[in-house]
């Protein structure tokens, strides 16, 4: 039993196979990442995780607790948070307000009218949305408006916001995709220092091998829907059926 | 039974000018994402090219009619359309008499040309804007539009006749078996409803048979792809908005002998017209004709007498109240893509 | 002071300084003289001023905030008009009630809208709120004339009940008249006259209320700005998707602000009616939507004072502008040679008089196109170019709000 458990996941669109009988268990505290050539499944399996897409069949328990019918908010309150692909943040508003969303968010559920209050007076969301910017080594950028940082700074930025909320299950899609080298080195340095340094766990679907083997503890290889085989990352190296299923892509 | 199929008739009409000027909404927001508010007001220039064209028409000169006294006993003057001169009397009376349907020669390169200098000179610049801002200087637009036309034509209706073949009624009722006199169509309406379809029928057979229509089809699917393949998108695009405001400003040159046209009679048709657009679902063009059709025919059914005494009031707003079902059943739109304006 | 942080407090002092004294400072031209015509220290046009703010103040809590486009505001400001309107025939000739009574209605009307529109957004949301607006004035205009009067319209009549006692403005007045809308025996219609030199300053009870009511509305928004629910208002007008997934139900923030939007607008409706207590159903015309838009876009959406500038210079041009004529322009031009004087008066006649909405529309061009961010942008971009780079750096990292 992990902190996050699959069972017999469907899901059709159309005549399309999305996804067959996906088993997965995350361990708690673990880093668990979900490989797969494109069109495998990965994004529909994450999309049925966060409450955006509802599978045909099976279940998805976290821990304990079925996120299927809950809306992304709820499924977010549950102590899942998720990382896009592309960065999403609050582009027009500062490095600190962007911060301190997500702990008005955490603080107040999913609605609270707090309409006469002033923001800059809630002391201990401004310290703790501070502190972790001061974490994510971005105490400086704390003004700035965030449509005008770096890639790799909104990508950090992201991050950092949820951690704010301090979640059980961070996912993230693709954290490094589009990313300049150097970048995709600081993403990877970062999430190795959030494993150690915090209780969390971590699912991570990824493309790009060089983050998959520095971060992942252990590696499910998805193809066409279906979860090819789960193993450890030194032996999914050099594994055939990843080969073929890798390579039967390239050709 | 007669009375059901009067309905339909009556709605065909306006159902018509819906579906007309939808269908250049739609154009134009499938192939540029463009919002145009001021897509009215090309209807409403287009019903004042026939004003135009008919004042330009009877531009007289006095002339001393040596056989007719005055009650002074003063050779009488009358004023001559220069085109009697030119074409002699009957010729020219019957161009003047025809000069609703002549003014469609008129209107073609007028609305074309406005159209394209509208595209280039504004909206071109709002493609990559916030569709608020598009939708804010499309009104302005509009009130400039609408504006100029009161200047220079004043605030009151001016009537534009239909060419005296085409006055009077068709007995519909009598013609089918009913009672003679049950359903008793204006033969101008007839008119308009064929026109409507005509072109309707034009604009279709032009996107599904040329060249020039597969690609802008193409471009409203995926307009970065088509963008991709080397071809010159914008220009196409720009001809596109050319077209749907001629075919808006046909509407409205035809539209002229069942409603006098006024200067603010763009706006009056925008809302619903955008209405029908959302009922048809944004971005389909068979969604926008079928959209306009139905509610015209679902007002003039709500205008019954019958149905006003049980619910007063309906005739008034029973489109909106079609399109809030509609949008909140099927969000899409009747015909609607799926992708398209989903947020 | 007032919870709010120096520069805020600031603002609302100069704010308040401004209204209080309007009277003098929108009186600049000595009585009799050529320019008293530019003259806006009237009590009629000073209660729009103050009325339209309100509106657009309300307007942009919704747009400014959200990023939602509501074509339908004129329908809560309609609707806010006849409830204060029946309150004044029914219970009392007193204000009060009227502007309480108008608020409430107009929320709760909105609060039906908007649990609808809101199932929608960009320019789907656009249309919903156009299509429940233009309902509304079609039915009021037709089927609801019990309510509404119909296309006569709604006023104050001497044998209307007036249910309360007379020292609480109940019942007919005594001089025989229909009486005039009050508070507590003050007429909104009174004014106070000072003659200074050559210069007629004249204070109106109706003006002062209007602006008290003004500043509330005007300080409560800075507070709903400043606040938490603000912050969350303008995250889900930057990102929804991250907001729904932050844990946030979107739903209930952009019902709760479109209320409060609706509301300002009832009040400003009920305003309407307590000054000047007759109300047709084109106020509840689209196009009366589209001028708060504009109104607001003009000052600069999304800004505190720029609504409240929106609203003020368009409805003193449309004073203005409506008031000039041609036998004035010949005036203005007389200086030039006669040719000169009358193509001068040709060519701008067309925007003057009769013209205004001609002008209006250009100017609504002209602000989209070139200065989407609206008075106070143009504002900023002024001091910025006396300031030097340095300072047009400072402000678009910290816009001002």
């Amino acid at each position: 039993m992990g902190i996050l458990d699959v069972k017999d996941v469907g899901k059709r669109f159309g005549g399309l196979q999305a996804l067959g009988d996906v088993n997965l268990s995350v361990a708690e505290n673990s880093v668990h990442a979900i490989i797969g050539p494109n069109g495998a499944g990965k994004s529909t399996l994450l999309n049925c995780l966060v409450g955006k897409l509802i599978p045909d069949t099976g279940s998805v328990m976290f821990d304990g607790q079925s996120v299927l019918g809950r809306s992304p908010h709820e499924i977010n309150q549950m102590g899942i948070s998720r990382v896009f692909q592309t960065p999403e943040i609050f582009g027009e508003l500062s490095v600190l307000e962007n911060m301190m969303i997500p702990i008005f968010a955490k603080r107040d559920g999913a609605f609270r009218m707090h309409a006469t209050a002033n923001m800059m007076k809630e002391r201990d969301i401004v310290e703790n949305a501070e502190k972790v910017l001061v974490d994510m080594n971005m105490a400086d950028k704390r003004g700035m408006n965030a449509a005008s940082m770096s890639r790799g700074d909104k990508r950090r930025l992201e991050i950092g916001m949820c951690l704010a909320q301090e979640p059980r299950l961070l996912l993230l899609d693709e954290p490094t995709a589009g990313m300049a080298r150097a970048d995709t080195n600081n993403t990877i340095d970062l999430l190795k220092q959030i494993k150690d340094e915090r209780d969390i766990t971590i699912a991570i679907i990824e493309h790009d091998m060089h983050v998959v083997f520095s971060l992942a503890e252990r590696i499910t290889v998805l193809a066409q829907g279906t979860p090819l085989v789960e193993d450890t990352p030194d032996n999914i190296k050099g594994h055939p059926k990843v080969r073929e299923a890798y390579l039967g892509e390239a050709a | 039974m007669d009375q059901i199929i009067l309905q339909i008739l009556n709605g065909l009409d306006k159902g018509s000018a819906y579906a007309l000027i939808a269908l250049g909404l739609t154009l134009i927001f499938g192939t540029l994402g463009v919002v145009n508010f001021a897509h009215g007001a090309l209807f409403m220039l287009g019903a004042f090219c026939t004003v135009t064209l008919s004042r330009i028409l009877t531009l007289s000169h006095e002339v001393i009619d040596e056989s007719r006294k005055d009650f002074l006993g003063n050779p009488l003057k009358v004023d001559v359309p220069y085109i009697y001169d030119w074409f002699g009397e009957s010729t020219g009376a019957a161009i003047i008499d025809w000069a609703v349907p002549l003014s469609i020669l008129f209107a073609i390169p007028v609305m074309i040309g406005i159209g394209v200098l509208m595209e280039r000179g504004l909206v071109k610049h709002f493609y990559n804007r916030p569709h608020a801002d598009q939708i804010l200087v499309t009104f302005g637009l509009a009130i400039v539009l609408q504006e100029i036309i009161k200047y220079y034509f004043g605030a009151n209706q001016i009537p534009a006749p239909a060419p005296e073949a085409f006055v009077g009624s068709f007995d519909f009722g009598a013609a089918v078996g009913f009672d003679a006199g049950a359903i008793i169509y204006p033969y101008w309406r007839i008119v308009y409803f064929c026109f409507a379809m005509v072109l309707i029928g034009a604009v279709f057979a032009f996107l599904q048979f040329t060249t020039f229509g597969m690609v802008v089809r193409a471009g409203m699917a995926d307009r970065e792809t088509v963008g991709l393949l080397g071809i010159n998108i914008d220009r196409r695009f720009t001809i596109m908005f050319g077209i749907a405001a001629a075919v808006a400003g046909l509407a409205g040159v035809m539209y002229t002998p069942i409603n006098s046209p006024n200067y603010h009679m763009g706006m009056d048709f925008l809302v619903i017209s955008f209405v029908v657009v959302v009922v048809g679902g944004m971005g389909s063009l068979p969604g926008a004709v079928l959209a306009g059709f139905v509610l015209g025919i679902l007002e003039s059914f709500a205008s019954m007498r019958q149905v006003i005494e049980l619910l007063p009031g309906i005739n008034q707003v029973v489109i909106y109240l079609a399109a809030i079902v509609i949008l909140l059943t099927r969000p899409r739109g009747l015909l609607g893509r799926k992708g398209v304006m989903e947020d | 002071m007032f919870g709010l942080d120096k520069k805020d407090t600031s603002l609302l002092l100069i704010v308040a300084a401004l209204v209080a004294l309007a009277p003098i400072i929108l009186n600049p031209f000595p009585e009799g003289s050529a320019l008293a015509q530019f003259n806006a220290g009237y009590p009629d046009l000073m209660q729009r001023f103050v009325i339209f703010g309100i509106f657009a103040i309300g307007f942009n809590i919704l747009f400014g905030l959200t990023g939602y486009l509501s074509f339908g505001h004129a329908a809560f400001l309609g609707a806010g008009s006849y409830a204060g309107m029946w309150m004044m025939k029914l219970l009392t000739i007193n204000v009060i009630p009227a502007i309480i009574f108008s608020t409430i209605i107009a929320g709760v009307i909105s609060l039906a809208i908007g649990w609808i529109s809101l199932r929608r957004s960009g320019i789907y949301f656009s249309i919903l709120t156009l299509a429940f607006a233009q309902m509304a004035f079609a039915l009021a205009a037709s089927v609801l004339t019990p309510i509404t009067g119909g296309e006569t319209g709604l006023q104050t009549n001497l044998n209307d009940p007036r249910v309360l006692p007379s020292f609480l403005g109940g019942g007919a007045s005594a001089d025989g008249n229909i009486p005039k809308p009050s508070l507590f025996g003050i007429e909104m219609s009174a004014s106070f006259e000072l003659p200074v030199g050559s210069w007629v300053w004249t204070f109106n009870w109706g003006y002062y209320i209007c602006a008290v009511m003004m500043l509330l509305a005007f300080y409560l928004a800075i507070r709903v700005f400043r606040s938490p629910f603000g912050l969350m208002l303008k995250a889900v007008k930057s990102n929804q998707q991250r907001m729904n997934y932050t844990g946030l139900n979107t739903r209930p923030y952009m019902l709760a602000c479109f209320v409060i939007s609706g509301m300002y607008a009832g009040l400003a409706g009920g305003l309407m009616a307590a000054m000047d207590p007759q109300v047709g159903a084109e106020r509840m015309q689209w196009t009366a939507s589209g001028e708060v838009v504009l109104m607001t876009i003009l000052g600069g959406v999304g800004t505190l004072i720029g609504p409240v500038l929106g609203a003020g210079l368009i409805k003193y041009f449309e004073n203005i502008f409506s008031k000039i004529n041609d036998n004035l322009l010949h005036q203005w031009f007389s200086f030039l040679p006669d040719g000169l004087e009358n193509f001068m008066v040709t060519i701008i006649h067309p925007f003057i008089g009769k013209g205004w909405h001609l002008t209006l529309g250009l100017m609504f061009m002209g602000i989209v196109i070139f200065l989407p961010g609206g008075l106070v942008e143009g504002g900023q971009r002024i001091k910025a170019m006396f300031k030097g780079k340095k300072a047009e750096k400072a402000t678009k990292t910290t816009p001002a709000e």
